[in-house]
């Protein structure tokens, strides 16, 4: 049993969910109690969409358990197929059917349905969201594409005439920008002169996936969703697929590259954009500030890795922290870390996650909607760059992550949450204003508080939800604080107090102090620069 | 004004049973949510309680999207995953399942009341959860360990909140005072609880207590003298605890509406004899301001059609109140179970030949619902999208759970919530 206050990711059900949600004529029937239609609200509020997921629930209960749960099953598969009439069927349990061992899979292929029925194993106590939509997808490509594929042995069919093509796969509802990303990549692709046989799940038909085996190669945009159907197809259909995940400029321009090898074209039209800003912001002089600003990313191992990338070699950041909840690719992840001079956090406890950023003391946090939860409480600066998404991460706008568009996009979105560079010299000289204070936060955004009275009592969770400066300043019993050197650590500006109190406190120890006095603090403060 | 705001008194209403109206009962998929949900509003009622699902990923999945928002701050609930491990047998569920809860307790001293709460898998692999809490109550001295079943096998939405206070009912010290008093039952906003507080006080209404409390240490006590007034629609299991500690329920309609907040008050100044002139005193002018309040929003509804899907068991008194008080014509009122003996007094206030429901087949539901074309329909959150997408309007029903809406100071707003979604409607412009 494993203590959670918050999960980065739902259970499998959830991920098969999103890949039928984003077919156009895939329909889902979940074995699953009552309750586990919540799941639709996922689809309709948090991603505004208009239409119902399509997914129907059989809803036993517990009166149902002593007797046949089974026809209630087969009952609710034939209505499913009578009412919505789809071109292919998933079925499988959810984690409570799971325990009652009725094989949906089984029961549903006795019913002799008009059209294809895959059946859906994903392991609830074991497995997650991600895992069951790569599952998901891999079956369905795997049982529509499969019939088409040259049997072993035998050559693939001569390729067609004219251009090179490609699917894009992994884009599913829910997903992190998924919507925008395929639109900007699409765009690149056509740059170079390459043509989309298939984009799935996203927008894909049953259709569709039967052509899949068309494509000369696989462009996979989302590894832990589309990767495991990629290499079913590699193997079945010899289409080579890309490795690079073109989130930056720098990714995206290899991206181009390695696409344009597969396709046999030249990389030379799409290894720039007029529109691309990114590296100009960047190098302005207005930018300066962002000169080794130190952030903690963490978010799935795919949006993690190239987040890091970005902040390090296209923003000047430096990387104090880095990790991903998806332990299924955690070498990449830990390689990446290694070569940043990091360590890996591989975690899907949200506690200890909230520890290692609390412990890094970064000024900005690069994460999910959870680690927006801890920069909020430690009182730093956060942008959302990965799942698990919230209603906010559906933008009206085209904000893809992904090739040029996305890196301008990444820049913005970056920079937003951080104190200005002149406004953070005027923080530096004049601490006390009572309206521009330290503890007032950047000025442009909403949650900039110039009162200076106390912290009023409007945090409706009185108990424990301690602020980040008491847990900061008092939690540590190594080192002892003299009244003046906390007074003077006080002073200094929120976003660069924790490194200084962790310098100082480091300092002391490197050199036996076991009092840290102001002398301590500015001795601190030269031996570290800045 | 004063004609339509004089309701006949209770003892005078149609007594149960004499109403029968037709129930549609069906079933099929239920778009609702499971008990736990409860959770999201009783763990910031009782401030001192912990809520510990046991249960799996999707229950944890459950409680972080329900609400549609994540809460900013450490709640006080988790969930103790099982995991293949603990179904496997390699683990004892049961020492798992301390080790859990003494890892809680270690993080929030100051919580008072540990709630184990049943879910659907827990259920099925028939973990013990009171023997579990009898034991962890014996292991932790100063923490009060209960369990309840909030699993979607065995409750619906609100239900579990029913679960819950029907939990603590044992737990209700013996009232050995001889004296008559009020138990006001069901989780209330704490703005409402303030208000009907002095209103019974003024009334001379009391001793009035709450259940919950909002702190769990502060149980209220019970026993042959507690009159006992519900003040939500769905503890029908509370209700019965309460009958078998000698409580008597005080029958009457629920404080929604001007009307409806009159008619539960009165039914408690009768049970302490208050004369008519008094109860007019006290209740006359907040009962004016509701009705001022609600004259805009009934020129605004009268004779639109509303149809309700089932969701929390609060439908027929909204219902009731939408009709008696903004003179809607209700189309069709689903809920997802029917209390005939604690609805008695809203059944008997609702128009002839409404189409009542019970239950659920949603695919069917929809389809009468998009035959009709109400002007309004009140449904759950995985439905109101994709219905206005069709251009219907709709209200989602679980902002009625997580809004204050009792009382008089409150029938303003509960009327703002059903025509917001029309007059929003009219407001833009864009197609």
């Amino acid at each position: 049993m494993k203590l959670t206050v918050w999960t980065y990711e739902g259970p499998p059900h959830v991920g098969a969910m999103r890949v039928a949600t984003a077919m156009t004529d895939v329909h889902y029937v979940l074995h699953a109690p009552q309750g586990d239609t919540y799941a639709d609200l996922l689809f309709t509020m948090i991603e505004r969409r208009g239409k119902r997921p399509p997914v129907t629930y059989t809803t036993f209960q517990a009166r149902d358990l002593g007797s046949d749960t089974a026809e209630l099953f087969m009952e609710a598969a034939r209505d499913a197929y009578a009412r919505f009439k789809p071109a292919a069927m998933l079925v499988g349990a959810s984690c409570t059917a799971e325990l009652i061992q009725d094989d949906p899979g089984g029961l549903a292929l006795t019913l002799n349905l008009p059209c294809p029925v895959l059946p859906l194993e994903l392991p609830s106590y074991m497995r997650r969201e991600n895992w069951g939509a790569s599952e998901t997808f891999y079956r369905l490509v795997r049982g529509l594409a499969g019939p088409h594929a040259p049997a072993p042995g035998e050559a693939r069919a001569e390729r067609r005439r004219g251009p090179p093509r490609c699917n894009i796969l992994g884009g599913t509802a829910l997903g992190f920008r998924h919507r925008d990303d395929i639109k900007e990549i699409k765009r690149l692709l056509a740059r170079l002169g390459i043509e989309v046989v298939v984009s799935a799940p996203l927008d894909a038909s049953t259709a569709d996936i039967t052509r899949m085996g068309e494509a000369d190669f696989n462009v996979v945009l989302y590894p832990e969703i589309g990767e495991e159907a990629a290499r079913w197809l590699e193997k079945n259909f010899g289409q080579p697929r890309t490795r690079t995940v073109p989130i930056g400029v720098g990714a995206t321009r290899d991206f181009v590259r390695e696409v344009a090898a597969l396709a046999g074209v030249d990389p030379a039209p799409a290894l720039d954009d007029e529109d691309l800003r990114q590296p100009w912001w960047a190098r302005s002089v207005d930018s300066n500030y962002l000169t080794g600003k130190r952030v903690f990313v963490f978010g799935d191992a795919t949006h993690a890795v190239a987040a890091a990338r970005v902040a390090v070699e296209e923003m000047g950041f430096e990387l104090v922290g880095l990790g991903a909840y998806n332990r299924e690719f955690a070498r990449t992840v830990r390689e990446t870390a290694q070569r940043y001079g990091v360590e890996a956090l591989i975690s899907d406890d949200y506690l200890e996650v909230e520890a290692a950023i609390e412990a890094a003391a970064p000024e900005l946090v690069l994460g999910t909607q959870m680690e927006r939860h801890i920069a909020k409480r430690l009182g730093i600066g956060c942008a959302v760059i990965s799942a698990p998404v919230h209603v906010e991460d559906f933008p009206a706008r085209f904000a893809p992550q992904m090739g040029y568009e996305g890196a301008n996009v990444l820049f913005d979105t970056w920079v937003h949450p951080l104190v200005m560079g002149l406004e953070e010299h005027l923080l530096g000289m004049f601490r006390e204003d009572f309206e521009f204070n330290n503890e007032a936060g950047p000025s442009h955004l909403g949650a900039h508080k110039p009162s200076p009275a106390p912290v009023t009592a409007s945090e409706p969770e009185p108990a424990l939800a301690v602020q980040a400066d008491d847990t900061a300043e008092t939690e540590d019993a190594a080192a002892i604080w003299r009244d003046d050197a906390l007074a003077e650590l006080k002073k200094i500006p929120f976003f660069v107090r924790g490194k200084a109190r962790r310098n100082a406190e480091t300092f002391a120890a490197q050199s036996g102090a076991q009092v840290i006095t102001l002398e301590t603090l500015y001795d601190a403060k030269a031996h570290f620069g800045r | 004004m004063s004609a339509c705001s004089a309701p006949a008194p209770s003892a005078a209403l149609a007594p149960s049973g004499m109403r029968d109206i037709p129930v549609l009962r069906e079933r099929g998929q239920r778009e609702v949510f499971c008990g736990l949900t409860g959770i999201m509003w009783l763990h910031r009622k009782i401030q001192d309680a912990f809520f510990l699902i046991v249960g799996s990923r999707t229950c944890a999945h459950l409680m972080q999207s329900a609400a549609g928002v994540m809460i900013f701050a450490e709640p006080r609930f988790a969930t103790a995953i099982i995991e293949e491990r603990d179904l496997a047998g390699m683990a004892d569920a049961n020492e798992e399942l301390d080790r859990v809860a003494a890892q809680v307790l270690a993080r929030r001293p100051d919580i008072k009341t540990l709630f184990l709460v049943g879910s659907c898998p827990s259920e099925v692999i028939k973990m013990d959860l009171s023997r579990a809490a009898a034991r962890l109550d014996a292991a932790h001295a100063n923490v009060r360990v209960l369990a309840y079943s909030g699993s979607g096998i065995e409750t619906t939405f609100t239900e579990g909140e029913d679960a819950c206070l029907e939990a603590l009912v044992p737990e209700l010290p013996q009232d050995t005072s001889g004296e008559t008093s009020l138990l006001v039952v069901g989780a209330l906003a704490d703005v409402v609880e303030d208000q009907f507080t002095r209103l019974f006080q003024a009334l001379g209404i009391g001793p009035v207590r709450f259940l919950p409390a909002r702190t769990s240490s502060d149980l209220p006590p019970v026993g042959p003298n507690t009159r006992y007034l519900l003040a939500q629609p769905f503890l029908g299991r509370t209700g019965a605890a309460l009958d078998d500690r000698g409580a008597q329920r005080i029958a009457a309609p629920f404080p929604l509406g001007a009307r409806g907040t009159e008619a539960w008050l009165r039914a408690a100044a009768e049970v302490w004899a208050i004369d008519d002139a008094r109860f007019e005193t006290v209740v006359a002018a907040p009962r004016a301001r509701a009705e001022r309040a609600l004259a805009g929003h009934r020129a605004a509804f009268t004779g639109r059609s509303v149809f309700f899907f089932p969701d929390s068991q609060l439908e027929i008194p909204l219902a009731r109140f939408l009709y008696e008080e903004l003179g809607a014509q209700l189309i069709e009122v689903g809920t997802p179970y029917l209390h005939r003996g604690h609805l008695d007094r809203e059944l008997a206030r609702l128009p002839a030949g409404v189409q009542l429901s019970e239950g659920q087949h949603v695919d069917s539901q929809l389809d009468r619902c998009r035959a009709a074309r109400p002007d309004l329909t009140v449904c759950g959150l995985g439905l109101a999208n994709p219905l206005e997408a069709e251009g219907l309007s709709t209200k989602w029903a679980i902002e009625l759970v997580f809004t204050p809406i009792h009382g008089f100071e409150q029938a303003g707003d509960l009327a703002e919530l059903f025509t917001r979604p029309l007059r929003r409607r009219d407001l833009l412009r864009v197609g």
